[in-house]
């Protein structure tokens, strides 16, 4: 079964899976561009994007969930279609989601022979489908009670089970999606040592992740996608961190910077500090102050704890360690009801979902956190409601038809600035926007960089979390630096520009030491 | 233990206490004959039950089957008292109505992705409103056949009498137990009930299962009208109205999830006998309001989801010992 010729020279085999000039629209935007994708046997290949790339969506087109609007997708060099997942699954495709797609509630041998089970005179045979599942998994070095349910286990268990699963019933490619989001360290070398043997028996398989220590732990080659366009399928021996950041990010070492004029304000009081704050398995302890007058910026990619940080920062989540001060007293954040009462405000990263109210007005969804903080005895009339709606919608620009039109209606930008006016009515000290200018066309998006400096200029203190790298050095007066849910690095000066915060995402801790940035 | 027994291990202790309790204070309920109309009385309950476990282990809800088997009562007293056919040709063609009814509501709540709760409350409606259409009153059966049937027992030890219709229900049990746990059907049912993307993902046929499990529910349902058409020896379109809750009650304190997944054919047995055994209790008693059954399965409803919850977050905090990475 295994072919050394095969194995070293995966590079030569043709292609098993192939996408070519793949396109798919929803809406007005392109989520996949004319995007060329090829797998082969015997390799690891890792598919890597910031959110929006393109990534799942690609995924689905070769699993058979989405149809492609253009382009084609070939298996073995012939064109095919898939209908659907259980179709691509019929033709050797299978998928192993990070939420485990198997049933908690049946036992582990149900799991792995459901809708193929052998049966005598109409009943199912229970013991030949445990004998089975028993000798199955212990292939892949797993000895449990497979009479057992599937819930009782650790995700990693229940990975390795659909892993089983779908090479039993799939066999040539095994598209793996973020299947070590939730294992520890030691599962994932379990899990890595399970994608290695497959990989030595010629299945193909795509890896898609965000921890770039696994991608080149494990991978033979990357595709990168950016904005649903490819930028480029190499193989990872020639390639160091620093370039495949770069490539993710969409930045040239040579970019320039853009800071314009923004002085460091260190002098001051910090408004609020963070001092050693953690939760274990969320976030490692960072330390950080915020002053009055500044944006802090922070930059990392996906699941670097970016977000983690912020909900910490919110109250949304609690530190299990560490202390937060707010000017010299000591405070706890137990809920963001508390945090909104110091005067913080928090909009978030996934906007629909956890930002604007939908089937509420524009003018609800501005007064609803002042409201809020005012108590439900002293409620707002509706004309001062509308004056205070008013008057946010016209400070940020908020193009509505009318205050009393759902927010849902209204586009990304204009919901991100009823999000952003909403927090304002507040009159906050200290804002935390995570991604505000994520997905919004470009004139929304330079208004709110414009009002994020306005902002700053007004005195307030600003902690902002973006991908864009070119935005976020424009506006910060520090950038912190997050890698594997740790605070890796603190930019001041100079050091604020695109160049060096790709380097200090991509870098391990030393080199980072040795670029000057203090960590 | 595996959990998902646990449930039925605590109805089964509390049915043996209660039990042990009534014949402490009334000797004479131990007996075969008690045990006799212990199972004749609630034929037609456990029958229904089976059906609904199918469907609350699936993840659905089916409250036609108090209306069908208002129904179907009506359809057979017409189809012999007016129409003279023979009671078996009526008892196949209620049957056939019945299957198809819920056939048709399994086919409404897959295509049209209609929740079952609406599509079985429009079911409820339409039986109840047809059966009350076909007459107001009570239309007796007095065919010789229906004598015959309900003189037929199996003499059990210690004098009780284990009726034909009492012995249908538990054979509906094994029957429904061997579906349950032995088929690919039965553990299609549990499939939808973890997860229905999950389980279509997976090759489960989503739709004729769907189907499947409500034409079975009906058809359980129609076979219940014909016991109570037997029991009563009459049709009568206002017969067995809220017994889908009673049914409900049966199969959630036999031990199975609400929300779906978990389930025991066997528990709703358990589940129906300690309904049975609280309304022997009360005749036994002869001064307690019959409204005591309600009181007692009300307690009893409200004791085993709270037991229910406290195992299943229990042991799924524990299997996930350590922490999830929010997505982000």
């Amino acid at each position: 079964m295994v072919d050394t010729t095969m194995v070293q020279g995966a590079t030569d085999n043709p292609f098993v899976l192939e996408a070519r000039g793949v396109i798919k629209i929803f809406g007005q935007s392109r989520a996949l561009d004319g995007v060329n994708f090829g797998l082969r046997r015997g390799e690891v290949h890792a598919l890597l994007g910031e959110n929006g790339a393109g990534k799942s969506t690609l995924i689905k087109i070769l699993t058979g969930a989405y149809q492609p609007d253009g382009g084609e997708v070939l298996l073995d060099g012939e064109p095919v279609h898939f209908a659907d997942p259980l179709n691509a699954q019929a033709h050797g495709i299978g998928t192993v989601y990070q939420e485990v797609n198997l049933l908690p509630n049946r036992s582990v041998a149900e799991n792995l022979f459901l809708g193929r089970q052998p049966t005598r005179f109409g009943f199912v045979r229970k013991s030949l489908i445990e004998k089975n599942a028993r000798e199955l998994l212990s292939r892949y070095g797993l000895d449990i009670d497979v009479q057992a349910e599937l819930g009782t286990y650790s995700v990693a268990v229940q990975q390795i089970v659909a892993i089983a699963r779908a090479v039993e019933l799939s066999g040539k490619v095994l598209v793996l999606d973020e299947p070590t989001a939730s294992l520890d360290k030691y599962e994932v070398e379990k899990l890595f040592e399970v994608v290695t043997q497959l990989k030595q028996r010629g299945m193909a398989i795509v890896f898609i992740t965000h921890f770039l220590d696994q991608v080149f732990a494990i991978s033979d080659r990357v595709t990168i996608l950016r904005n649903g366009r490819l930028i480029g399928t190499e193989p990872l021996a020639g390639l160091t961190r620093t370039d495949v950041v770069r490539m993710m990010l969409g930045k040239d070492i040579t970019f320039a910077p853009a800071v314009t004029g923004i002085e460091e304000r260190a002098a001051g009081p910090a408004l609020v500090e963070f001092k050693d704050c953690g939760k274990a398995g969320k976030i490692h302890p960072f330390s950080l102050k915020v002053r009055r007058g500044e944006v802090v910026g922070v930059a990392g990619l996906l699941g670097s704890g970016r977000t983690e940080m912020a909900r910490l920062m919110f109250g949304a989540d609690q530190c299990d360690r560490g202390e937060i001060r707010i000017g010299d007293k000591p405070v706890s954040l137990g809920s963001p009801a508390q945090a909104i009462a110091h005067g913080f405000g928090f909009c978030p990263e996934d906007r629909k979902i956890e930002g604007i109210l939908g089937d509420l007005s524009v003018r609800e969804n501005i007064v609803i956190a002042l409201q809020g903080k005012l108590g439900w005895f002293k409620a707002l009339n509706r004309d001062e409601q509308m004056e205070i709606a008013g008057k946010f919608a016209e400070d940020l620009d908020i193009r509505a038809a009318s205050l009393d039109m759902p927010v849902k209606l209204l586009s990304g930008g204009n919901q991100q600035k009823v999000i952003l006016a909403r927090w304002l009515a507040t009159d906050p000290n200290f804002l935390i926007l995570d991604e505000p200018t994520r997905g919004i066309d470009v004139g929304a998006h330079a208004e709110i960089v414009r009002t994020i400096n306005r902002l700053r200029e007004e005195g307030l203190a600003l902690l902002v979390i973006s991908s864009e790298l070119d935005e976020i050095v424009a506006y910060s007066s520090r950038i912190v630096v997050m890698r594997d849910r740790e605070m890796v690095a603190e930019l001041t000066g100079d050091n604020i520009n695109p160049s060096v915060i790709v380097q200090a995402i991509a870098a391990q801790h030393e080199t980072v030491a040795a670029e000057g940035a203090s960590v | 233990m595996n959990r998902s027994l646990r449930p039925l291990a605590a109805t089964a202790v509390i049915f043996a206490l209660a039990y042990a309790a009534s014949i402490f204070q009334f000797p004479g309920m131990f007996s075969t004959r008690v045990l006799g109309n212990f199972l004749t009385d609630n034929a037609f309950l456990g029958i229904t039950a089976v059906g609904m476990t199918f469907v609350i282990i699936s993840g659905g809800i089916d409250l036609s089957v108090g209306a069908i088997i208002g129904f179907t009562g009506v359809l057979i007293a017409v189809l012999i008292g007016w129409a003279g056919i023979h009671p078996l040709a009526a008892f196949a063609i209620a049957l056939v109505v019945a299957g198809a009814f819920g056939a048709a509501m399994g086919a409404a709540i897959h295509y049209l992705e209609v929740p079952p709760f609406i599509v079985t409350l429009a079911g409820m409606f339409l039986a109840r409103g047809a059966a009350s259409v076909i007459t107001q009153d009570s239309i007796p059966v007095t065919h010789e056949f229906y004598g015959k049937v309900t003189s037929t027992y199996w003499l059990m030890p210690g004098g009780g009498r284990l009726s034909l219709i009492g012995a249908l229900m538990i054979l509906v049990f094994i029957v429904g137990a061997l579906v349950a746990h032995r088929t690919r059907f039965g553990s299609n049912v549990y499939a939808l009930g973890g997860n229905a993307v999950s389980a279509a993902l997976m090759g489960v046929p989503v739709a004729r299962t769907t189907i499947l499990i409500y034409t079975l529910s009906a058809t359980l349902s129609g076979l219940a009208g014909i016991v109570f058409s037997l029991y009563t020896s009459a049709g009568y379109p206002l017969a067995a109205v809220g017994v889908e809750l009673d049914a409900i009650g049966a199969v959630v304190i036999g031990g199975t999830l609400l929300t779906g997944g978990y389930g025991f054919v066997a528990g709703t047995f358990i589940g129906v006998m300690l309904q049975g055994l609280v309304q022997t209790y009360i005749i036994f008693d002869g001064t307690l309001s019959s409204w005591w059954t309600k009181i007692v399965i009300g307690g009893l409803l409200f004791v085993f989801i709270v037991l229910q919850r406290l195992v299943f977050s229990a042991s799924s905090s524990r299997s996930k010992g350590f922490w999830k990475l929010k997505h982000e």
